[in-house]
Order: structure tokens, then sequence, then C-alpha cells
């Protein structure tokens, strides 16, 4: 399956490399930076490269390439799946997945790759199966193994491998039983030129931190399940509790772990109406226009909050690519800080919070070559914001229940809104 | 480039050894020889303070070396020439250091191979390692170490390891007959009889690399699947997801060979209207002639129904092989359940949108109707990748229909606006498309993309050029104005296929645009010499035409043009005047063709069909390598055909070496941990409808649903993590409608008993101790007194042995009581009190809260006996009272029967000799003297399983004792004149001698 990987920087070098079966040379990989030169943006590199004697299957993430080397037919999307949960562990391990990261941590990036992988076949990909075959480097732990001569590789099987509960380690402990769970609501929205709404779509997610003390079995059950349209589960979750009750039932990791995530069609919000209509929390006036023949144009943007349940709308950023022809803008925000990079002609405009009483705007003019003539498009612009303390679908947990344990565990949970995917045309 | 390439293919060939170790010293820049050599001398020097350092006493300071080295290997430096240095370490105890020893034995064992066998007997040794993940861990270096000499000792570890007691080893197994393939093609036939083997293992964990391993060594042998075909398919859920990816596809491919196919029936859900039509025309015949309805084969049914839950993995390449298992072999009316999940992958990394579109994209143009609804999620956003961008523009347009076309062009109109511009001239082409699939837009398409032709951007302009020159090909009557208006155009546009475009176009239709199409040619022949190649033949094919429909104006122009042609520098340009000249010019030498010539330049022409890109990726199976690259990837297996007439169904059928006799208080054991157990109860009914031919089972299986009807007050609480693979065996069937009757809904009864018998979670809690522990082949159905009725006041109470693996600790020996309240009042808090001896370890069951007179309530309980007959004391106690009681196991409780084949048995035999074996020689009565009453008296004395035997006069029995797990091995020998000899094989030789007292008694018993 999965002959080498190639770690690969934004710079075109290849600083990891990692061999499962017969060594492959590096070379390979001049067929990988050749499509790098050809994709005018980094995202735009092909992730299958078919080469005359290998295919190569890559992932971007965090702006390093992971180039997977294949030798045989194997489903794309099962190497790519596998190289997104190789950065998931990095990330996991590191707290960060960059190129000095990996490179400080070479040896236990070498231990991962040689557990996560035999012969090319995913052997161990469970966080909680690795975190106890090997143990995630910290300042604390590299002090006490360069005193004691301990390691950071465990000597018995994990448990979890062999067990009915492969997430779960046994032998768990904890002073402080807590178990948190945040609904992170996106709303991924296409706003048209007059404000009206083309596609709106909200996809959540429950994130879980369990820090719970033995086996326990939680249950989560919501006020309005029907909400949830499609869902996918964490391995934990028992389908058919879900399918018979729409209650969540599990046995959760130890520690970190997305729970569910899941996708609110509109149809069930507003039943009585077919067409789809999510609340859109944010608005936009906008008017930019480019006159022919002078070498002005004018920018205006107002935001203003709109559905919002009555919740304040943060961390609001506008970033928008304006048409090559500007040159340079003058713009004079109300609020928050406004800059225009002239190379990639990048507008970013960090509002902060929206004052619903003072809206925040951003007005000036652009300066456009001059002579070229006037762009044919306007810029479409992108939002982002948060919505602390509330889902927008209204999507509720009823209640969270533990069995199988004695204690009293501590629980919270969590709402939030943001801008997944949120544009404005204009 | 290209000649290391070539050497890279033979990597994995056999003698790939020695070719990869020139290559390695070609390619790393530190090698030994050649150029450059002096600039890497700091390197050497540094090489050797880490000989220094691994050959020191000190494990830190090894250790820190070995770190270095790895960050060599991991920059793909060349470290070999440690290779002595390290290898010295390969046995070393810090288990850190000897991984790292391990990745650098791999990375170069090939390149070493002499030094390398240094290390095999270290990790011969290994290998017989008490630690299952050392002995793991050795078998993968062994199998990694690509050394041929070695091959004879990587079989014999395979094999070895493919009989391993723990799982783990076992998969490990798994994945070295791959590596052992690779290295050695010619081990196929031994590779397959361990693959063989290990098909038939019931751990979860094995199941998804032995398939691996088939579909890399022997993907033909189908015939190894069929029976563990339905093993398979129950597994499944329970596997590990990567597993279930390899073996959705594997049982994809099996499927197609081995069931009708499930599409004839509803053609009318086929858009495809070709094969709709074909097949319709077939269905007609066929069924005047035979008027048999398709029905599924239930195994068909049982692969759909159980790989539906993974439409809701969090893996998406899980959730992709569920869709293209669902694509190719799902009645057509049930793909669509598939839709929704695909959507969802789309939020996830680009990555994976691109291929998830890349297949609705192949799926769409079939099957317009299952992604319509959800046509808004493929709306491109600005900041898309370019190749998510055209694909979700492929997949709107075929899309496209009637009722939605003015929504998609709206959009498009956006998109032609993009700052993209190859993206806005993909759009322009997914607009000619539009426009010719549908013909009430054709007109719309059409000025739009006119409109375009003023746009700024040149490739906008010439793509819609070319777009229209195709519409305009299909219905060329009405347009005049158009084409007039494109002349116009050829004054500003510089874009070659545009000039060519319109030249073409021109000359196509000269004779609508008569006035016109002189002056273009006029233009031309000025600026002929500057133009592209392509332009210059277009000019040549007008100036062709207008000299045969109009040779008064432009006969001196066409001159000029063929004159200019033929000095041209482009040969294809030269070639072209010369031919052109000869058929239009009449004279003397051409003759008879020029005759035609008008018939051949002005021919009508048929309009360019405007396809997907996608349309024959359909010939790939769906989620394959081969489908995204759109040529056959190495190592593509083909998905066959649906065949005519099914193959034999029963050779999926699993037969029973022994009839099961199932006890009832199993099957309340077992529903007594089902948290839903009305969807068994559903499930067993219609096994029991199914299993009319074994009666004796039918009735049992009443007995089992009267005990389910009890109320819930012995609802035991369950361990928690249990219901979970409880309730994946309850497979879901209310999505089954009721119209596929109990034959679809079920597979034959066989694997549904085995289900109930022995749900996963005692096999795999087991598999851990032995490879396979079986049901017992006998249950004895006395029960023992635990306390009377006067004693107890009131309260009486039985027990016996299940023989059952028990459900709390493997160690344990299940016991089932019975209570029953004989008393005129309820009995409350019934619950186990004391013990003794104290440390005797009991799972007791739950408290009963009450018990109504005259009820009576099944429990089950564990009890480690530790391997003695010892009798566990205990005290029963109700609210008010206390009572001792006591149970006393026979020895042949403390058993827990194996099933193995003769020759582990003769291997396990060969171990336990001398102290460990006791023999007696008795006479038996005459009726024991054939096997049947034999097996059944020794198997009622002891839990122990029939051990199938060559020799009809040897009866071989296994077990093992439930605390310990040591293995039992019973030998009836029969001789002449009715005297036999019983030999017991034991480590626990005081049960051995126990047992074989009471086996002599019990055979020299009437």
């Amino acid at each position: 399956m999965i002959h080498s990987l190639f770690l690969v920087n934004s710079s075109g070098d290849i600083f990891l490399e990692k061999h499962w079966k017969s060594v492959v040379s590096r070379s390979v990989c001049d067929y990988f930076f050749e499509a790098q030169e050809r994709a005018s943006e980094p995202e735009n590199v092909p992730p299958v490269i078919p080469t005359p004697h290998h295919y190569l299957i890559s992932v971007l993430r965090h702006r390093i390439y992971f180039v997977a080397v294949i030798q045989s037919e194997v489903p794309p999307l099962f190497v790519i799946e596998f190289l997104h949960r190789v950065v998931d562990t990095f990330q996991d391990y590191f707290g960060v997945c960059t190129e000095a990261a990996i490179k400080d941590n070479v040896v236990v990036v070498y231990e991962l790759l040689e557990e996560m992988l035999d012969n090319g076949f995913p052997l161990a990909t469970e966080s909680n199966i690795l975190k106890e075959l090997i143990k995630p480097p910290t300042i604390l732990r590299t002090v006490v193994n360069t005193i004691t001569g301990s390691t950071n590789v465990g000597e018995q099987l994990p448990t979890g491998q062999l067990s009915v509960v492969p997430w779960r380690r046994t032998g768990v402990k904890y002073t402080n039983n807590e178990a948190y769970f945040d609904v992170v609501e996106e709303i991924d929205a296409i706003i048209d030129k007059s404000g009206s709404t083309i596609t709106a779509e909200i996809q959540g997610v429950i994130d879980a931190c369990v820090k719970l003390t033995g086996m326990p079995d939680l249950t989560l059950s919501f006020m309005n399940p029907r909400l949830l349209d499609d869902v996918s589960f964490h391995p934990c979750v028992r389908f058919k509790r879900w399918e018979a009750e729409r209650i969540l039932s599990f046995i959760p990791p130890d520690g970190n772990f997305r729970l569910l995530s899941y996708h609110v069609s509109s149809q069930n919000l507003h039943p009585l109406r077919s067409t789809s209509l999510v609340a859109i929390p944010v608005y936009v006036k906008h008017n930019i226009t480019f006159r022919e023949g002078s070498s002005q144009g004018r920018f205006e943007l107002t935001l203003g909050p709109k559905q919002t349940m009555g919740k304040g709308v943060e961390a609001v950023l506008v970033n928008s690519q304006l048409p090559r022809g500007v040159l340079n803008t003058n713009l004079n925000p109300s609020q928050g800080t406004y800059t225009f990079d002239p190379v990639t002609k990048l507008l970013t405009w960090d509002v902060g919070k929206i004052n619903p009483q003072k809206l925040p705007s951003l007005k000036g003019s652009m300066s456009l070559q001059a002579g070229a003539s006037k762009p044919d498009e306007n810029p479409t612009i992108n939002i982002q914001f948060k919505i602390q303390q509330s889902a927008l679908s209204g999507l509720k947990v009823n209640r969270l229940d533990m069995y199988g344990e004695k204690y009293k565990p501590f629980k919270g949970i969590k709402y939030m809104t943001k801008a997944g995917k949120f544009q404005v045309r204009t | 480039m290209l000649s290391m390439s070539t050497n890279n293919s033979s990597y994995n060939d056999q003698g790939g050894a020695d070719s990869a170790v020139e290559i390695g010293q070609e390619t790393t820049p530190t090698s030994n020889s050649g150029a450059g050599f002096g600039l890497f001398s700091t390197d050497f020097k540094k090489n050797d303070d880490l000989k220094e350092m691994l050959e020191n006493n000190k494990e830190s300071l090894k250790l820190e070396a070995m770190k270095r080295i790895v960050g060599l290997i991991a920059k793909g430096k060349n470290a070999s020439e440690l290779f002595p240095a390290v290898v010295k370490n390969v046995a070393s105890k810090n288990i850190e250091l000897k991984k790292l020893v391990y990745v650098y034995l791999v990375r170069y064992a090939e390149e070493q191979q002499d030094l390398a066998l240094l290390s095999i007997s270290t990790f011969q040794r290994a290998l017989k390692d008490p630690n299952q993940l050392i002995r793991a861990s050795a078998l993968r270096v062994l199998s990694s170490i690509r050394v041929p000499i070695i091959i004879p000792i990587m079989m014999l570890a395979i094999k070895e390891a493919a009989s391993d007691m723990s799982p783990y080893v076992r998969k490990t197994s798994a994945h070295a007959i791959q590596k052992l393939y690779s290295l050695d093609p010619d081990q196929k036939e031994h590779l397959i009889e361990v693959i063989e083997k290990l098909l038939k293992d019931k751990s979860t964990l094995v199941a998804g690399s032995v398939v691996m391993a088939f579909e890399e060594v022997c993907p033909e042998r189908i015939d190894l699947i069929h029976k563990n075909y339905r093993k398979l398919c129950n597994l499944l859920v329970d596997v590990e997801e990567w597993g279930q990816v390899v073996i959705i596809s594997m049982l994809t491919r099996y499927a197609r060979t081995q069931f009708t196919s499930p599409w004839r029936e509803d053609g009318v859900f086929d858009e495809n209207s070709e094969r709709a039509f074909y097949e319709s025309d077939e269905e007609k015949t066929r069924d005047d002639t035979e008027i048999k309805p398709y029905t599924m084969d239930p195994d068909h049914r049982l692969l759909l129904r159980n790989t539906k839950p993974l439409l809701q993995s969090r893996n998406t390449a899980v959730v992709m092989s569920v869709a293209q298992l669902y694509w190719h072999l799902a009645p057509r009316n049930e793909v669509s359940i598939v839709t929704k999940s695909l959507v969802r992958l789309l939020r996830s990394h680009r990555e994976v949108q691109y291929i998830v579109l890349q297949n609705i994209a192949t799926m769409s143009i079939q099957r317009k109707g299952m992604f319509e609804p959800y046509m808004k999620s493929f709306y491109v956003r600005s900041t898309d990748a370019t190749h998510i961008k055209s694909l979700k523009l492929e997949i709107l347009t075929n899309l496209a229909n009637e009722a939605n076309i003015s929504t998609i062009l709206r959009e498009f109109q956006t998109y032609v606006k993009s700052q993209d511009k190859q993206f806005a001239a993909g759009t322009i082409q997914a607009i000619g498309r539009c426009a010719t699939n549908i013909s009430e837009v054709t007109d719309t398409c059409l000025n739009g993309l006119v409109l375009l032709l003023s746009n700024r951007d040149e490739t906008v302009v010439a793509e819609s050029v070319v777009v229209i020159k195709k519409l305009l090909q299909a219905q060329p009557s009405q347009h005049s104005d158009i084409i007039k208006h494109m002349a116009k155009l050829l004054d500003n546009i510089t874009v070659s296929m545009a000039r060519a475009s319109i030249l073409w176009l021109i000359g196509e239709y000269c004779e609508r645009v008569p006035k016109i199409a002189p002056d273009v040619l006029r233009k031309m022949a000025k600026s002929f010499t500057s133009e592209e190649d392509i332009v210059k033949l277009q000019t040549v094919n007008l100036a062709a035409k207008l000299y045969l429909t109009n040779s008064k104006q432009t006969k001196l122009l066409t001159q000029y043009i063929l004159n200019l042609g033929k000095y041209d520098q482009n040969y294809d340009i030269r070639d072209r005047t010369r031919f052109i000249r000869q058929l239009i010019v009449p004279n003397e030498k051409s003759g008879a063709l020029s005759k035609y010539a008008r018939r051949i330049l002005l021919a009508p022409k048929p309009a360019p069909v405007l396809e997907s890109a996608y349309k024959d990726r359909d010939r790939y199976q769906l989620g394959t390598l081969s489908h995204t690259i759109n040529t056959k990837a190495s190592g593509y297996l083909e998905l066959s055909d649906w065949p005519a007439v099914a193959p034999d169904q029963s050779v999926r059928n699993v037969e029973v070496i022994e009839p099961v006799r199932i006890h009832p208080s199993i099957c309340t054991a077992l529903f007594h941990f089902c948290p839903d157990s009305s969807q068994s109860s559903e499930e067993s009914e219609k096994s029991s409808s199914q299993s009319e031919k074994s009666s004796s089972e039918s009735d049992i299986e009443q007995k089992k649903k009267k005990k389910m009807k009890k109320p819930p007050q012995k609802k035991n609480v369950k361990p928690p993590n249990k219901d979970r693979y409880q309730s994946v065996m309850c497979k879901p069937n209310s999505w089954v409608g009721p119209g596929f009757g109990a034959c679809v809904c079920v597979c034959d009864f066989s694997s549904c008993r085995m289900n109930l018998l022995r749900p996963h979670l005692f096999s795999r809690r087991l598999s851990v101790v032995i490879s396979c522990v079986s049901g017992p082949a006998f249950v004895p159905e006395k029960s023992h007194n635990l306390l009377h009725r006067m004693t107890g006041k009131g309260l009486a109470a039985q027990y016996q042995f299940t023989r059952q693996p028990c459900l709390y600790q493997p160690n344990m020996v299940s016991v089932q009581i019975s209570l029953t309240n004989t008393s005129d009042h309820r009995l409350e808090q019934i619950h186990i009190g004391e013990r003794s001896p104290a440390g005797l370890k009991i799972h007791c069951f739950n408290t009963i809260e009450f018990l109504e007179p005259d009820a009576s309530v099944t429990v089950s309980m564990g009890i480690d006996f530790n391997d003695s007959t010892q009798a566990a004391n205990f005290q029963l106690c109700t609210k008010e009272d206390q009572f001792s009681v006591s149970i006393q196991p026979a020895v042949g409780d403390l058993f827990l029967a194996v099933t193995m084949t003769e020759q582990d048995f003769r291997k396990e035999q060969g171990k336990l000799q001398g102290m460990n074996e006791c023999s007696a020689t008795i006479t038996v009565t005459a009726e024991n003297t054939s096997s049947q009453p034999l097996n059944r008296r020794v198997a009622a004395m002891a839990n122990v399983g029939v051990v199938p035997s060559g020799q009809d006069n040897v009866h071989r029995f296994a077990g093992k004792t439930a605390c310990s797990g040591a293995v039992l091995l019973v030998t009836v020998e029969l001789r002449e004149s009715s005297a036999a000899v019983i030999t017991i094989n034991t480590e626990k030789s005081v049960m051995g001698s126990m047992l074989l007292r009471d086996l002599k008694k019990s055979l020299a018993q009437a």
C-alpha cells in the first residue's frame, strides 16, 4: 500500500523521508515538484500525480506537503485519510505540526510512523493506543529520561489494542473528574449581490474533552435531536442506540476527541417552508464601484447584526481579494484595523465586535492602475465571526448521564457559532 | 530521471536487493564513491564518533548515538557504514534502543546482507518471548529485512505466528505474508495455506490484515472466501477502520461474481436511457419465457445490510468504500442512501473533496436524481482550489435539467466573472454543454455567450468563440448575425484557437454571409505570414471554400494565399496547400477528384457532441486509484460482470461439526445482556422460522422466547462496554422493507445461531488466551441443590454449570443459579453476602430487588475456582436472612472445550510427557465401544472438545483449564476385547488424575 513518505516544505525541500518497503529514491519527488511549479497556488497541486512507475498522493497541511508514494492500486481516499491522521497525530504530540517541530522530534516522529504503518498498512492510528506505545515528549519527561535513563517507549502491548474498547486505555485515574462538551456550529453561506441567500448550511461538531476515571459509560441526549440530519460518529458511539432512541451512548476515549459531526438540513429548521432558510447572523451593505476611464474606485462596506438571538457577534474579520487592477487603497475604518497588501491584493479588515448601535464601516477610495480598463468583476467578501453561547440551529443538549462509575463528574457544555465559508458576492 | 525510474521498478523484484544497493549509493549524497566525496568529510568524522558512542558501555550514549543515526536516515543521508556497530546492539535490553536498531536494520539490511544475518538469531529467540509485543515486533523486523537467504526462516516464523495465541501476533503474521510474497513470489502456494488458515480467524484484529494479504497474494482464489463470507460480513462493523476499507472492496468484487444482478427488475430507475433500452428489450423476452421474479440472495442482502451503518463512519475512506459498494451492488432504488454521506464528505479536507467530487461526477452522469436535491452543495466558492472548482462545474453541468437550468445558468453567470480566468473559461464550456443538452435554453445560452464576446479578457472571449462555434454547428440556420458579429471580432482577438474557430465558421457558412466572407479573407491574406499555424491552416481552408462558392471575387486572393502557403516553414501547411490546390484548381492532371471538391469540402458535418470528461470513467470501479487517474493502475482488479446464473449458494454454508444443543439458560443469560432484546427476538423468530428442518432446535427457540418475555426486573445491569457489541450483533432490520420477507432478512440459520451463542465479545476476550475456544459439546441438564426450600425459609436455589466461557472474566467458571420463591410472601433483596475462603473471587449477580411468591428467576454468576475442586462457600442473603451455601464443582466442569486439529494435538501431547501424563487401562462396557456414545460419555464427564481423529479406535479430546488456561488432552484408545487405555496429558497433574478416576468410573459403567 503506502510505500514511502516524503515531507516537503514550502520551499520545495525534502526534509524527512521514511520507507516502509524497499527504498524509493527521492528523485521520484521530481514529478511532484514539476506539478508544484505548474500550480499557481500551493492548493492547486493535484492530490494524485501519476508517474511512470509510482503514484504520488499528497496532502497539504500547515504548509507542509506530505507526499506518499504508492506502487499499485489502492483507494486514494485511504491514503489521504491516513496522511491526515498522521498530521493529526503529530499535532497531538507536538502541539503544532511545523517543520521545526518535526525536525526537533525526529526520533519520536520515526517511532510513530513505525507504529502507524506496517508494510504500508495502517497498524495503530488511535491516539490513545499510540500514547501508550510512545509517550508524547514533555519537558518534564525529557528531564526525567536523561536522569533515570528510562525511555519514551512502552514495553507492553497497549491494553486497548486487544480489548473490546480499543479507543480507551485502562486504568485511567483523575483526581478531578470532568467532562466538557463543545457544540460548535459553522455556517456556510453564499450571499449574492442583492443580499439574498443563495445557499446556507449549518455544519456542526461536538468536540469533547473527557477526563474521567475508570470505564465510564456516558449517555448524552438532546432536546431536539430531529434537527440533526446527517451524522458521523466517533467509533465509540453505539449506532444502534442512536437509531432507536436518538441518544448518544458511548464509552469515551480518554482526553480530547470529536464525538460527533452533523449537518443540519434547512428543511428541518423550517418545517413549514420548503426553501432553505438558515438564519444569517450578519448582513453586509456594500458599494464597490470602478469608474470607466478614471483611476479611482469607491469602496464602502458596512456590517450589521441580524438574527443573532440577542448574542453579540465577535471576532469579526473581513477579507477580500481585490481585482488585479487595484494599486492601492485609501480606506477609513470606523473601528478596527485594516491592511491591504499591494502585492497579493488582499484586503483584510479586523473588525472585532459589532456594536449594534454604531455599525462598523470601512469607506474610502481605491487607486487603480492608470490607463487600465475597469475590472469587470467585483471582489468577493469573505467574513469570519463568532457568536458565543449559542448554536445557530438551536440544538440543545438535554442531559448527560454517567453509568458504570460511582463518583460524580463535573460536566460542562458550551455552545458556539462560527462562520465557516461565509461569502458575500458583490 | 528516466533511467532512475526504471531502476525503481525493479526494487520489488526478487533480485531487487542488489540493484537497490547500487541506487542507494548513487542517490545518497554521502556515498563512499564518486565526486563530491571530499565535501562530506565532516560527516565521516561525525560517523566515527557515532561508532565510538555505539561501542561504549553506557546505554545512554548508545541511545544518543542511535537517535542521531535515525536523524540521518530521516534526512536521507547514508549511514550504512555504521552497520556493524549498530547491529551489535540488536539484543539490547533497553527497549527504545532496540526499536531504533530495528529501524536501522530494516532500512539497511538489504544493502548489508551478510552482516544482517548476525541479527537473525536474536529475532528467532524473540519470536518465542512470552510478551506478545516482543514476539510481534520480532516478526515484523524479521519479515521486513529483505534478505533472500532467510526466506525459509521467515516462512517458518510466519507459519508459527499464524497460530499464535495472541491475535496481535497473528495480525503481524498476516502483514508478513505480503512482505515475504513480494520478496519471493515462488512461496505463493505455502503462503496461500497460511492465508486460508488466517481467514478462518474470528478475531476482528486479524480480519482486515489477512484480507489485505489475500488481495495482494491470491485475489483470484475467490473460493477461499466462500466459507468466511458470512463471518466477514458479520464482523465488519467491529473491524478497525482501515481493515473495513479493504474488506469492503474485496467483498464488492466477490459479490459481483457470486450473485445475480439486482438491477434488471427496476429498469425504471435506470436513467441511462441507452442501457435501459437494451435491458428492457431483453427483459421482455425473458419475462415471457420464464416467469421467475428476482429475489435477492440472502447473502447479498446481508452484505448490503451490514455495510450500511458504516456510512456514518468518521473515516472518509470507509464512507467512500460503502458508497461504491452500494453503487456496484445495490438495487438501483437503494443506491441513493449513500448520497447524503457523500455530500457530507465535501466538508472535509481539500484532497478528500477532490476524490469525492470525482466520484460524484461519474455517478451524476448516470443518476442525476441522486444528487439533484443537493445541487447547492456544489456551488463554487471563490476560495476553492482550481481543480475543485472545475469538478464542481462538471457536476453542476451533469445535474442540469429543464427544471433547474435557470438556477444553474444564473450561478454560472457569476462564475464567468470570476477572477480565476481558467475557471471562467471552464464555465463557458459548461454553458455550452448545458445548451446542447437542454434544447430549451440553447438560444438563451447562445445570446449570453455572444455577450461575453465583448468581454475584456481574452481567454474568456476565446473560449466563448470556440463554444459558440460548436453550438452554431448544431443549428446554423438562424444565426447569420452572430457569425457576422464574430467576423468583426477577428480584428481584436489574438488567441489563435479563437481566430481559427471564427475562420472555420465563416468558411463553413460562407454562403450565409456572402459579403463579409471575402473581406475576411482579404484581411487574412494580409496578415497570413504572421499568424499561428492553426490559423494559417484555417485560412487556407476558408480560401478553398470561398473559391468553390464565390470564385469570382476570391480567385486571386486564394491563389495568393496558396502561394504563401506553398513556401511556409511548416510542412503541415505546405502539405495542406498542395492538397487544396490540386483539389480545387482544375488542371489536366487532377481530373476525377476535383469534380467532387465541393462535396468534399462543403459536406454537411455532424455537430460535435459536448460530452462530460467523466463519461467513460465508470469502466473503473468507483473509489479506486484507477478511477481517479483514468488509466488502469498496476494491480487494479477488474470488477467482473454479474453472472447470468448465480453460482451455487450453498458453498457459503458453514457446517457445524458437532450438533450444539442450545441450553435454554444460555439464551436467557445472553438476553440479559441485550439492551434491546425486542430486536433480537425478531431476529431469532425469523431464524426459527427458517430452521424448520432442525426441529429439535426450534422448540428450544420457543422456550427462549418465553424466557425473554419475563418482566424487566431481572434485567441485569450490564458491564458497561458490552452492549455496543451486542447492539451490533442485533443488526438493524427496521429498514428492511416488509416486502422482502424472511428469506431476505435473515441469513441462514447456522450463522445466526453462531452469532447468538457466541457474540464477538466472548470470542474476542478469550482469543487473547487461546485461539479457539469452542462451544461445549455437551451441557449437562443435571442441576444441583444449592439451598433447599425448607432451610431457605421458602427460598429455593439450584445451580448448574453452563460450561460456557464466563462472560465476566475469562478465568471464571460460569454458574447458572435458579432461584424460586416457594413461600407465600415476596422476598426482597436477594444477593450474595460473605464468602469463604476469603480470597475467593466471585462475580456476583446483581441484587434481585424482589421475587414474587411462586416466581422464579435465573441468574448467572462467575466463580474463580482457581483450578481446584475445593467448594466455593458463600452466603445467599435476603433482606431478612442469610443462608450459607456452597457450590462444589466436579473436576470436569473446570475445563473449557477447545477445538484443535489432530496435528496440533500431537504436538501439544509431545510437550506434555512424563510427569504430566497419567494413564490407566480399563474394561469398557460394550455400548461404549462405538464412537458416538463414547464421545458423549467423555463430554458429559468433562467439558472437552472432540478432536477429529484419523483412527477409528483412538478418540481424542481437548480442553483447557478455566483459570490458568493449561491444556488438557484426553486420549481413549480402544483395544481388543473391550479393553481401553485412557491417557491424560496436562500440566495440572492433580486435576489430571482426578479426571482419570472419574472417566474410569464413567466408561466402565453401563
